[in-house]
């Protein structure tokens, strides 16, 4: 698992690679809160592209991050999630606060 | 082509991600298409995950998992000898969990439930839990 960051005209992408579950989330959650609190952005943006695999832990994960962003007033998005990635959002319907772009 | 397969493990979370890729591996003789093997995969690593998360409070237990090829039909039991779930209708509720604390979405049974033919949740005698997936290969 790893997180990697782009940050123009205030859009936050942050890309997210291989498998995202209880060990991997566990790993890679300070990381993102501190990306999250020393970078100036006004969208944030999820990439999945490149994320082969999550479970409910990875929901888990993306909504903790949603209530982090929130409180500071700025949007979240979802992009490119895989077939089986894609299931498992729709199944917690994660896209109803995180939209699809 | 009936077969099986045992496995027992550390219920460490590092052990999560070889678990649900050797139990979806199994299933690779029945020719499955990848939505299917993906589906296994994640069903199997919401139950190692429950197991690992809940099942031990403060020692180090194992997890059990019995997965069996019948004809089409896949059958995995994912076990623990934890302390199980005092009420199980609650438990598989959608967003119910013990510890939102941790961020946990509540979502794991939901999730079993939506992508495997029959999900079975039950309390072992003498202590752990029991979950049962099956699947219908086509």
């Amino acid at each position: 698992m790893e997180v990697k960051y782009k940050i123009a005209n205030g859009v936050l992408e942050i890309f997210f690679f291989g498998e995202l579950d209880q060990h991997s989330a566990s790993l890679c959650k300070d990381a993102l809160d501190n990306l999250l609190d020393s970078t100036l952005f006004s969208v944030a943006v999820f990439d999945l592209t490149s994320l082969s695999f999550t479970d409910s832990t990875g929901i888990g994960l993306l909504l903790g991050r949603y209530k982090k962003i929130s409180k500071m007033g700025k949007s979240v998005y979802i992009k490119n999630a895989k077939p089986n990635v894609e299931k498992v959002l729709t199944t917690s319907g994660i896209y109803s606060i995180m939209p699809k772009i | 082509m009936d077969n099986s397969l045992y496995m027992k493990f550390d219920a460490k979370s590092q052990n999560e991600a070889f678990a649900r890729s050797a139990v979806a591996s199994f299933v690779i003789p029945l020719n499955p298409s990848l939505e299917e093997i993906n589906d296994i995969k994640t069903a199997v690593s919401e139950a190692a995950t429950n197991a690992v998360v809940h099942a031990y409070k403060d020692e180090l237990g194992t997890i059990e998992i019995f997965e069996t090829i019948t004809g089409n039909t896949v059958e995995i039991i994912i076990q623990d000898q934890g302390v199980g779930i005092e009420d199980i209708k609650t438990a598989i509720k959608p967003f119910y969990t013990t510890k939102p604390d941790e961020e946990r979405a509540g979502m794991g049974f939901a999730v079993m439930q939506a992508l495997m033919d029959e999900v079975e949740v039950k309390n072992r005698e003498g202590g752990g839990l029991i979950v049962k997936l099956t699947k219908h290969i086509n």
